[in-house]
């Protein structure tokens, strides 16, 4: 098994993920245009950004008349999430090349990055190769679904239909991305204090209760960790 | 209305800035290795940070205005109970698919 074997396996394995890639790409680019941008424009977001939830934010701020500033330094708050996925990928990809790295950090975003570590978790003995292929393939199966959702989306304006329960679709997705990989103590106990920390820290602002609970929840994973080996 | 000038300056320099947050390990640490303790906590990023993120979702729901809804708290249980118990990702995404779908065909 080398690198193609892996871009095909992570090809594979970033199918599920049109279910909540092109809704969210199309949702972006109905909500861009009903708030005055044009075509060229939606995409500058989706291309240049690449990161539904910080543009999603930035675009209601534009256009509840805030400062630009204001929108650009709420969109960033979202992101200082991705700070912790460039410093987790880093021991598996840190070893490419300057370019590679700037391609993989420009295609860092929360699926991509999810099944990829996960897969890397799963399966130390890979190459670089070989992670490289995998984190490779899904990317070159979700990005152009994003850009085209987000470009199909403004294409069409408010004509498309809302569907129900599409306030759902990040909730299941994350959560189905996560489950699985709940596989020991030290993971479980990760995600039920980071889980608990967030939910008591949403008045932070800034978004800063999720970075909070992410830390608590990485301390405690590994410190399960750390005890169960000793 | 947004003017042209304000959404590309935003465009700009959200993207710029994210690219800096995605690359800033990639880039400075690159091959090196890192020490074992920092390593055991990168270890449980994801499972640390998207439960974080999707948690106040689940039990604040933006569709119901932030009321608590059983059906929302339903299919995360069961998204996640699927999704551990058959180690498919797949599989949980539509089981929690159908049974929001459903949930609300019946109940909403």
């Amino acid at each position: 098994m080398g690198f193609t074997a892996h871009f095909w396996r992570g090809i594979r394995t970033g199918i599920p993920f049109f279910l909540l890639v092109a809704p969210f790409g199309m949702l972006f680019g109905v909500v861009a245009t009903e708030a005055g941008l044009n075509l060229v424009e939606a995409m500058g977001f989706s291309v240049v950004v690449v990161a539904g939830a910080a543009q999603f934010t930035a675009i209601q701020l534009l256009s509840d008349q805030a400062p630009v500033w204001v929108a650009v330094i709420s969109g960033l708050a979202i992101n200082l999430r991705m700070v912790m996925y460039s410093a987790s990928i880093t021991p598996h990809l840190g070893g490419l090349s300057l370019g590679r790295r700037i391609l993989a950090a420009y295609f860092l975003v929360d699926q991509t990055y999810a099944c990829s570590l996960l897969d890397c978790e799963e399966k130390p003995h890979l190459t670089l190769d070989e992670k490289w292929g995998f984190f490779l393939g899904i990317t070159t199966f979700l990005i152009p679904i994003w850009y085209g959702s987000t470009f199909a989306g403004a294409w069409v304006g408010n004509a498309v239909p809302i569907g129900i329960g599409l306030d759902f679709v990040v909730p299941i997705a994350f959560l189905s991305m996560v489950a699985p990989g709940l596989r020991t103590g030290a993971h479980r106990a990760a995600a039920t204090v980071s889980v608990i920390l967030a939910l008591c820290l949403v008045w932070m602002p800034f978004n800063l209760g999720l970075l909070v609970a992410g830390l608590g929840g990485m301390m405690a994973g590994a410190e399960v960790e750390r005890r169960s080996l000793s | 209305m947004i003017t042209h000038w304000d959404a590309w300056i935003t465009i700009i320099l959200l993207g710029l800035g994210s690219f800096c947050l995605r690359f800033i390990f990639l880039g400075a640490v690159g091959g090196r290795e890192l020490p074992e303790w920092v390593l055991r906590h990168l270890r449980y990023t994801p499972v640390a940070i998207l439960p974080a993120m999707v948690a106040p979702l689940v039990v604040w729901p933006q569709a119901t205005g932030g009321e608590t809804d059983p059906l929302r708290l339903v299919v995360a249980l069961a998204t996640l109970a699927i999704g551990y118990l058959t180690k498919n990702s797949i599989l949980a995404m539509i089981g929690g698919g159908l049974i929001i779908v459903g949930g609300l065909q019946i109940f909403g």
